[in-house]
C-alpha cells in the first residue's frame, strides 16, 4: 500500500520516540552499573562514564550474598519449570483433546486464577507451609511457584497440543498403544519444542518473582535474587547507587538471554502474519 | 486454522461416539491428576481457606487459638478510611495505567504492523521490559528519578526545565511518577497482543477501502478496529485486574509512600498480614478486592457478548 512521504517522515518520527521511551531507562541503568564513586556523586550526571568500573560489581558482591542468592533462584526457578511443564504436559493434553466437564473446568480455573489477589492465597500459604515447616525453605517455594506457573503453561500447552494432528494419535490408538503410551511416544516428541518455549517462560516467570519469595523466605542465605537487591535499598530507602545498578543489571542478564532465545516462540505465534520481516 | 479444527472436531465425535469413548475418558482422568492435586491443594484450597479466614479473627503469634467473629472483619473495613483511600489509589493506578498503556501499545502496535527500517529494534527493545523482574524496574526507574544523580532531573536542567524535583518522595508527583513506570513495564504484553490482533484485519479490505478514497482514520475505524476489538477488550480486562492486584513494583520505588499516596490496596494488605499479623482483616481485604475484580470481569463479559452481537 503506498504511504505518502509526510506520513512516513510522522511514522519515523513517532518510532524514534518508541525507541527513545523504551531504551532510556536501561541505558541508564548500564551507565550507572559501571560509574566509579566519584561520577556517581557529580551533580551533572553524564549518560556515559568517562572512567568505567567494575568496582560496583565487586562491591555488590561484597555487600550482600549475590553468589548464594542467584544459586537459590536458580534452584527455584528451574524446580518450577520442570515439574511445572511435567505436571500440565498430560492435563493440556487432555484439554485440548477431550470436550470434558473436567477439561471446561480447568480452562475456567485457567481464566479465573489470573484474577487472583495473591493476598488472599499466600495468608493461608503462609499458615499451611508454616505447619508443615516448609517456610523459609526452597521447597516450599517451589511447590508455590510450580502451582503460580500452571495457568500459564496449561494456556500454552493447550495451545501446542492442537496443533500437533490427530491422525498420527488415532493410528496409534488402533494399534492398541494405550493413552499414556501414545502420549509419552507420539505426542510429546512433536510437542518438544512447545514444552521447552513453556519451560524456559516458567524459568523466567519465577526467576522474576517477587511477592511469594518475599513472603516465604525469611533469612538472606535462603532468599531469591529478587529480595536480595531490595536489601540493597537501606530502610531510609537510601540506596548505594553503583553496586545497586550493578547488581540489579546481573539479575536481569539470565532472564533477557532466555527471553531473547524463545521470545519468537512466545511472540512467533502470536505474531505470525502480522510480522513478516 | 480454525476451519480444519472444526472439522477434525466434528469427524471425531461423529467417530467416537457411544460407549467407545469411555475408556478413553477413563485415562483422562488419570492423565489429569499430576496436575489436578498441586492445583487443589495449594490453590483451590487456599483460596477457600482465604475467604474463610476473613471471618476469622485470625493473628499470627498468638496463644489463644483462632475464632468465628462473622462478619465483624467486614465491618471494621467499611469504616476503614486507609483500607478505601488505598482501594481509590488503586483504582487511580489501574486505569491511569491501563489507559495510556493501551494508547501507546496501540501506536507501537500499528508502526511495527509497516514496513519500517527500525522496526527490528524496536520489537527487540519492546521485548526488554517483559524480560526484566519487577523489582529491577523498580530499581532502574528510582535511578532515573533520583533528585541529584538521576537523567531525568540532569535532562530537566539541560533543557532549561528547572532544578528539578525529588520525583518519588513528592506528594503530587509521587502517583504520576510510579503510573509512568507502570505504563513503561506492561507495554510489551499489550503491544504483542495488539500486534496480533492486527493480522485479523482482512488485508484486502483494507486495500478495497483504500481504493474507495478512505483516509487513514477511515481505514482504521471502519477495517482495523473491528477486528482488533476483541483482543482489545480482552487485553484491557487482564490489564486492569493486573494492575490492580500489583505489587512488587511500587514495593521498590515508593513501598506505598509518601505518606501512604501511593499505597496499592495489596500492599496495604501485605502490611496488614505479614507485619502486623492481622491474617484475618487482611483476608477480608482480599475478599472485597476480588469481589470488585468479579464485578470487572462481570462488565468486561457483558461488553464482550455485546461486541459479539454487533460483529
Amino acid at each position: 500500500m503506498r504511504t505518502s512521504k509526510g506520513a512516513r517522515v510522522g511514522q519515523y518520527l513517532a518510532l524514534l520516540g518508541y525507541l527513545v521511551f523504551l531504551a532510556f531507562p536501561f541505558v541508564w541503568l548500564i551507565s550507572t552499573a559501571f560509574k566509579p564513586p566519584r561520577e556517581l556523586a557529580s551533580l551533572h550526571p553524564t549518560w556515559i562514564p568517562r572512567n568505567p568500573t567494575l568496582a560496583n560489581f565487586r562491591q555488590a558482591f561484597d555487600e550482600q550474598p549475590l553468589l548464594q542468592a542467584a544459586f537459590n533462584s536458580l534452584v527455584a526457578a528451574l524446580g518450577a519449570a520442570v515439574i511445572a511443564v511435567l505436571v500440565a504436559t498430560p492435563m493440556a493434553y487432555v484439554m485440548a483433546r477431550h470436550r470434558t466437564r473436567l477439561a471446561k473446568a480447568a480452562t475456567g480455573w485457567v481464566v479465573v486464577s489470573q484474577a487472583f489477589p495473591f493476598v488472599l492465597v499466600i495468608i493461608p500459604l503462609f499458615l499451611v507451609l508454616k505447619n508443615l515447616r516448609l517456610i523459609n525453605s526452597l521447597p516450599g517455594l517451589v511447590m508455590v511457584y510450580v502451582v503460580w506457573a500452571l495457568p500459564f503453561a496449561l494456556w500454552m500447552l493447550v495451545g501446542y497440543v492442537r496443533a500437533v494432528p490427530t491422525e498420527l494419535e488415532e493410528a496409534a490408538a488402533v494399534d492398541g498403544a494405550g493413552k499414556l503410551r501414545t502420549l509419552v511416544s507420539i505426542t510429546a516428541p512433536l510437542l518438544a519444542p512447545g514444552i521447552v518455549a513453556t519451560a524456559l517462560f516458567a524459568f523466567i516467570s519465577a526467576w522474576n518473582e517477587f511477592f511469594f519469595a518475599l513472603v516465604l523466605l525469611k533469612t538472606p542465605e535462603k532468599q531469591t535474587l529478587p529480595v536480595v537487591l531490595t536489601h540493597f535499598i537501606g530502610a531510609e530507602g537510601v540506596a548505594d547507587l553503583g553496586p545497586l545498578a550493578a547488581a540489579a543489571f546481573l539479575a536481569t542478564l539470565p532472564s533477557l538471554v532466555v527471553f531473547a532465545i524463545i521470545q519468537k516462540r512466545i511472540t512467533g505465534g502470536m505474531l505470525a502474519g502480522a510480522v513478516k520481516s | 486454522m480454525t476451519l480444519a479444527t472444526a472439522t477434525r472436531r466434528s469427524t471425531k465425535r461423529a467417530r467416537g461416539g457411544g460407549g467407545e469413548r469411555r475408556p478413553a475418558d477413563h485415562g483422562a482422568w488419570f492423565l489429569v491428576l499430576p496436575a489436578l492435586i498441586p492445583i487443589l491443594v495449594l490453590s483451590v484450597g487456599p483460596l477457600l481457606y482465604g475467604i474463610a479466614l476473613a471471618f476469622t479473627d485470625s493473628q499470627s503469634g498468638r496463644t489463644r487459638s483462632t475464632q468465628w467473629i462473622g462478619v465483624l472483619n467486614f465491618q471494621d473495613l467499611l469504616h476503614d478510611t486507609l483500607f478505601w483511600d488505598s482501594f481509590r489509589i488503586g483504582l487511580l493506578w489501574a486505569v491511569g495505567v491501563t489507559v495510556p498503556q493501551f494508547l501507546l501499545a496501540l501506536g507501537l502496535a500499528l508502526l511495527l504492523n509497516q514496513e519500517l527500517r527500525l522496526r527490528w529494534l524496536a520489537r527487540a527493545l519492546a521485548i526488554v521490559p517483559w524480560a526484566m523482574p519487577e523489582v529491577v524496574v523498580g530499581v532502574m526507574w528510582r535511578l532515573v528519578y533520583n533528585p541529584d544523580a538521576g537523567i531525568l532531573n540532569e535532562t530537566l536542567r539541560d533543557l532549561g526545565l528547572g532544578d528539578g524535583r525529588d520525583w518519588l518522595s513528592g506528594l503530587a508527583t509521587a502517583l504520576p511518577a510510579v503510573i509512568v513506570v507502570g505504563v513503561w513495564a506492561g507495554m510489551p504484553q499489550t503491544t504483542v497482543a495488539l500486534l496480533a490482533g492486527l493480522q485479523n484485519t482482512p488485508r484486502e479490505l483494507h486495500e478495497a477501502a483504500a481504493m474507495d478514497g478512505a483516509g487513514a482514520w477511515r481505514r482504521f475505524r471502519t477495517v482495523t478496529w473491528p477486528a482488533l476489538r476483541p483482543v482489545a477488550l480482552a487485553i484491557t480486562a487482564l490489564n486492569l485486574i493486573w494492575n490492580f492486584n500489583s505489587f512488587a513494583l511500587v514495593y521498590v520505588l515508593t513501598n506505598g509512600g509518601p505518606g501512604g499516596r501511593t499505597r496499592l490496596p495489596m500492599l496495604f494488605a501485605y502490611e496488614e498480614a505479614f507485619r502486623y499479623g492481622q491474617f484475618g482483616y487482611a483476608a477480608a481485604m482480599g475478599c472485597v478486592m476480588v469481589a470488585l475484580i468479579s464485578v470487572l470481569l462481570a462488565v468486561f463479559l457483558v461488553g464482550r457478548l455485546r461486541g459479539g452481537e454487533d460483529a
